[in-house]
């Protein structure tokens, strides 16, 4: 996408120094405002993010020393340091985060799923009430969760293991929410009645029938997870002591802490953060088009 | 409730059964938790003698004594008036900021658009962490660009991550995070508005702002009711970004926000009991604050909606 903007300016450019007649019609297809706004606002947006992929290139000494735009040479070098650092833990805290964003995400788009479909699709007692309990999961404040889930799993001896940051971390309310306006917009009626007729179970029908329409909706759901699991900091902060199970953002914040003092380690963080960004900048540049954020306004107006 | 028509069997208990897995999850890691914070909350550890031995601490009721203890911590309440500071910079400039674009975005003739959508949706992709920490090495004199600028053109050069302006770092960070996604919600419902509406407003003779602000702005007002509504409690939750920052420098303290106050207590002083009394206070605070918000917004779009 963004190489297709990038052969339109070169078009503009090309054609601007035309003769005179050209310039009219030129200027009137253009909203120059909102253009320039926009570019300002991408200029702002993708600053730090061009900064931090030109700081990881640069050795140690030449970040204090050559001006902040310049590319260094130091790339290899600090990737390798970095993956040395403390016996490769670093890669270790991005395969911890791909375990725990991926497969806690996967958890809990089945779980919105077949709460999204049930809220949508049956007229039962108790409806409204079990789903405005679950919403208000959102407001709760992650703090007065996470302190007592801590306290909580310490009980049964959980704390500082894989399952104490997954498991609180597969209910998602938002996405119940999502799943529930996805299904009643996805699923018709007529379709889940039809496969009464044929004598079909519930869970059949709705994993034969219902699913497969679902699963845009359910993509997104995937998604809007993945992405605040991977960026969660709290909860792994609270329930992790010992780093060989950390995420990347914590491991990326217990470096900071260490390097702050000592900017020898600077280098390091800073290559480290650039390859975190990596994966989900990927991701996202991939998938954006597969997103139905139009799932987002739709929830606005109902 | 229409009961009237025949269900087959079986499906009855269907939707029951379907959400065993959510309410399961619900009451162990939701309603569980809270529970547990609030009973916690009304108790303390009562020492006798010196303290030592089995039975010398003991867990007994204190009433609303953590609470009023918490009422009255100097830290919790300038945490709270920091963080409304804080939340008074970032919530108008984030939500500003994602309605121009979104308009932008919708204007006829714009260039570069999807390329720009792109770009100002990305942070949403970058770990608040990890955002931090690039905001916080661009705020350092050593590395950053914007000191190497002020120092060629001799200007001088302001400590960002002291007094005042760690207030606009720190708002920086969250806006730079929040307003592509903000922006997206905003633009989606600027797109559902049917082009009729504005081709006639423009055949009438109205100005692209006119339209803007009269027509487009009033009808994406529900989505702009949900941004602010989610804006407010994601700032009164704010942890990451400051507790990021605070290895760069004295200047935020282990305490600056509520929510680092309670782990502060929880974690660092081992007073679950006063924490715990805190985070309800932080959570009742939360609901009041967004539950006034909607309530209000509501009002006022009915009061609209009768004019």
């Amino acid at each position: 996408m963004s190489s297709l903007a990038v052969g339109k300016t070169a078009t503009a450019a090309g054609s601007a120094p035309g003769t005179v007649q050209d310039r009219p019609p030129l200027r009137r297809r253009i909203a120059f405002v909102p253009t320039v706004t926009l570019l300002l606002g991408a200029l702002y947006c993708l600053l730090p993010v061009a900064w931090v992929v030109i700081a990881a290139t640069k050795s140690g000494s030449e970040l204090f020393s050559t001006f902040t735009f310049l590319p260094g040479t130091g790339f290899a070098d600090n990737v390798s340091e970095l993956s040395a650092y403390r016996d490769g833990v670093y890669w270790q805290w991005m395969g911890n985060s791909a375990l725990y964003a991926g497969l806690g995400a996967l958890l809990s788009t089945c779980v919105s799923a077949v709460s999204g479909y049930a809220l949508a699709t049956y007229r039962f007692r108790g409806r409204e009430t079990l789903f405005n309990v679950l919403l208000a999961g959102v407001l709760m404040p992650p703090i007065i969760l996470a302190v007592p889930q801590y306290l909580l799993l310490a009980n049964v001896g959980l704390t500082d293991s894989y399952l104490s940051v997954l498991l609180p971390q597969i209910l998602s309310p938002y996405g119940v929410y999502l799943s529930r306006i996805y299904a009643a917009a996805a699923v018709p009626a007529d379709v889940v009645e039809a496969g009464r007729m044929d004598g079909a179970s519930e869970w059949r029908i709705f994993t034969r029938v219902a699913l497969p329409m679902m699963v845009p909706g359910m993509v997104t759901v995937f998604l809007f997870q993945f992405v605040a699991v991977w960026n969660n900091f709290l909860l792994p902060y609270i329930m992790l002591s010992d780093d060989e199970k950390f995420p990347i953002t914590l491991g990326l914040f217990t470096l900071l802490e260490q390097g702050a003092n000592t900017p020898a380690l600077y280098t390091l963080v800073i290559t480290g953060a650039f390859l975190a960004v990596i994966p989900l900048v990927a991701l996202f540049l991939v998938i954006q088009r597969f997103w139905s954020l139009d799932l987002l306004s739709g929830a606005v107006k109902s | 409730m229409t009961s009237a028509r025949r269900k087959p069997y079986g499906v009855k208990g269907a939707p029951y059964a379907f959400l065993i897995p959510a309410t399961v999850l619900f009451l162990l890691f939701f309603a569980l938790p809270i529970g547990y914070a609030i009973w916690l909350s009304f108790r303390k550890v009562k020492v006798s003698g010196l303290g030592l031995g089995s039975g010398a601490r003991r867990e007994v009721w204190a009433g609303l004594e953590n609470y009023t203890a918490a009422l009255t911590d100097s830290e919790l309440v300038n945490g709270a008036l920091r963080v409304l500071g804080y939340g008074c910079i970032v919530v108008p400039v984030m939500l500003g900021l994602a309605l121009l674009f979104a308009l932008m975005l919708d204007s006829d003739k714009v260039r570069f658009a999807p390329f720009t959508r792109l770009a100002i949706f990305l942070p949403y992709a970058i770990p608040g962490v990890v955002a931090a920490l690039l905001w916080g090495f661009l705020y350092l004199p050593d590395v950053s660009p914007f000191y190497f600028v002020l120092d060629r053109l001799g200007l001088p050069q302001p400590d960002l991550l002291d007094g005042g302006p760690l207030y606009l770092a720190l708002s920086n960070i969250a806006v730079w995070g929040g307003t592509g996604f903000n922006m997206i919600v905003i633009y989606t419902s600027l797109q559902a508005i049917p082009a009729e509406v504005h081709e006639a407003a423009k055949l009438d003779g109205a100005t692209p702002l006119q339209i803007a602000l009269k027509i487009k702005i009033p009808m994406v007002a529900p989505s702009l009711v949900l941004t602010f509504f989610f804006s407010i409690i994601a700032t009164l939750q704010v942890f990451n970004e400051p507790t990021t920052l605070k290895p760069l420098t004295n200047s935020v303290s282990t305490t600056w926000s509520p929510l680092m106050k309670v782990y502060q207590d929880a974690f660092g002083k081992g007073d679950i009991y006063a924490a715990a009394a805190q985070a309800t206070i932080i959570a009742l605070a939360t609901l009041l604050l967004s539950f006034g918000f909607l309530r209000a917004a509501n009002r006022r779009q009915k009061q609209e909606a009768a004019r």
